[in-house]
């Protein structure tokens, strides 16, 4: 079964969201995501200072299985991407809620969060999914 | 025997076109429930056991990978890895004329087989010279010889052979009751010896390559799809599972069909029904090498059509390396500067080398670059000679 720690928030395209007490957040994929991507080989991270609006596509992760895009979960401005996912891309099948993050924004507008889905929420729509 | 439903997925779909790739697509993918029973091979649950996601493969339940597919090309390059092929298709051809029936039904010289256990890769052609299916034939005997063909081209193949069979009295056998694992790798021999017996080990040892041998009822060939040396066995279905295991304790690591498939194109190896196929002649498709010409009286199914083509062909296969980052996709368009458009047959990535890199076929005037059109841009290319990896390393120079 995929993991989706209780502290972190997420979406219906699979990313995760940490708030932190600054106003910014990190953004990554989900444990279920990079399971069914397989081996990460690219992974092409938005630039710093991008405006981002919610569902934007706004990063693309690569897999020798497929490609696929990775959402802005909020509006915001990216403060700062993860440059080790430039070499080492596994990082994301190995630690996709830590070490494989893959962004940080400052939100335009903290309470925009409570649009996202808790790790329950997201457990339950990763089930239906699948059916 | 109670049938159940069970979920697969399909390898065809997974590679999603650009601008619609989704995880939520592949989520719907890996769970789609198949109308079809797979077949398994006699090494299902020790698949399960050690870890392997199983997927459809040509109606087979099959590893697509043990956690990680690089992990396990790394292994094969670096050390020794085994693969269950059971899935492919073992023909036994019988009888006083079959060496006279494969100098007909192959495109290749069955005649450079001389002696005893020596293999040949060949195409088997149709009328009109396009590629039924490829295939490796070993002789052992002059009224015994060995075929292997493809698991997804099963049906039409015997359909074939034994229609071709019969004006030459020969006795086609097909051995579902063997199972067969490759092992492959720098090490491989060496740990496959380990756990043979006496008799086995001594008519294993000595095989060249390209050689096979048979001791009791395994049957050993010093053959690959991976560009590495190591062996492909074949034996009896009810002690495929042992050896598995013993290998296992040798220190050879289980390894899926994807790491398969990113081995075998680094290889420079074509995959039939990706790079050729009955629309396609073994001209346009990198295997004129495959051809016996000679002796020029030798008269075999598709030759006429081969010989009208001859000189004329009008697109090749090469290889390509992609010099940005991304992973090329079957399918991608290939455009030639002043020369004209091609498509990529096989894309995808090479773990050794670190970059994408694909076969396409292209007009015959292409030289040294070209461009590939990846998620909306043309991304450039450089065009290269396979294989891209030989005996572990690069044969480009990236």
């Amino acid at each position: 079964m995929s993991k989706a720690p209780a502290n972190l928030k997420y979406t219906k395209t699979h990313e995760w969201v940490e708030l932190h007490d600054d106003g910014t957040a990190s953004v990554g994929i989900s444990d279920h995501a990079q399971d069914l991507l397989g081996d990460l080989v690219y992974v092409e991270a938005p630039e710093v200072g991008r405006k981002l609006t919610a569902g934007t596509a706004c990063a693309v992760v690569e897999s020798v299985k497929a490609a696929s895009d990775v959402y802005a979960p909020l509006a915001g401005v990216v403060v700062e991407n993860n440059a080790t996912l430039s070499d080492s891309p596994e990082l994301i099948n190995k630690d996709p809620y830590g070490d494989g993050w893959i962004f940080k924004i400052k939100l335009a507008n903290a309470a925009d969060a409570n649009s996202l889905l808790d790790s329950k929420a997201y457990a339950e729509f990763c089930a239906s999914e699948s059916h | 025997m109670t049938q159940e439903p069970y979920r697969n997925l399909r390898p065809t779909r997974w590679l999603l076109k650009w601008g619609s790739g989704s995880i939520g697509t592949l989520t719907s993918l890996h769970t789609y429930r198949s109308t079809r029973m797979a077949k398994r091979t006699p090494l299902y649950s020790t698949h399960l056991t050690m870890g392997g996601k199983l997927v459809d493969f040509a109606g087979w339940e099959m590893p697509i990978n043990y956690g990680s597919q690089l992990e396990e090309h790394h292994q094969v390059r670096t050390d020794a890895g085994m693969f269950d092929v059971s899935h492919m298709t073992i023909v036994d051809l019988r009888g006083t004329r079959v060496r006279e029936f494969l100098r007909f039904l192959l495109a290749n010289n069955v005649d450079r087989l001389t002696q005893t256990g020596k293999a040949l890769y060949s195409c088997m052609l149709n009328e009109q010279g396009g590629v039924i299916d490829d295939l490796i034939t070993y002789f052992m005997r002059e009224d015994w010889f060995r075929t292997v063909v493809n698991a997804a081209t099963r049906d039409k193949d015997l359909a074939w052979i034994r229609k071709q069979a019969k004006a030459f009295e020969v006795g086609v056998e097909e051995r579902p009751d063997l199972a067969m694992i490759a092992v492959q790798g720098p090490n491989a021999r060496a740990k496959a010896l380990s756990t043979m017996d006496d008799g086995l080990l001594n008519a294993a040892k000595s095989l060249e390559t390209f050689f096979a041998a048979k001791h009791g009822e395994v049957f050993v060939a010093r053959t690959g799809y991976t560009g590495e040396d190591g062996f492909e066995i074949m034996l009896p279905t009810d002690r495929a599972q042992s050896l598995w295991l013993a290998l296992s304790r040798a220190g050879v690591k289980p390894c899926g069909l994807g790491a398969r498939d990113t081995l075998r194109l680094e290889a420079g190896m074509n995959l039939y029904g990706t790079d050729m196929d009955e629309t396609t002649s073994p001209l346009e498709s990198g295997l004129a090498w495959t051809i016996g010409w000679e002796p020029s009286t030798r008269n075999f199914i598709g030759r006429q059509a081969l010989e009208a083509q001859r000189g004329k062909t009008t697109h090749k296969l090469v290889g390509l390396v992609l010099q940005d980052k991304g992973v090329l996709r079957n399918h991608l368009p290939v455009k030639v500067e002043g020369i004209g458009a091609g498509e990529i047959t096989s894309g995808s990535f090479s773990p050794t080398l670190g970059r994408a890199i694909a076969l396409a076929r292209v007009p015959v005037g292409t030289t040294d670059t070209c461009h590939v059109e990846l998620r909306g841009k043309w991304l450039a290319a450089t065009v290269v000679k396979p294989p891209f990896v030989r005996n572990g390393k690069s044969c480009i120079t990236l």
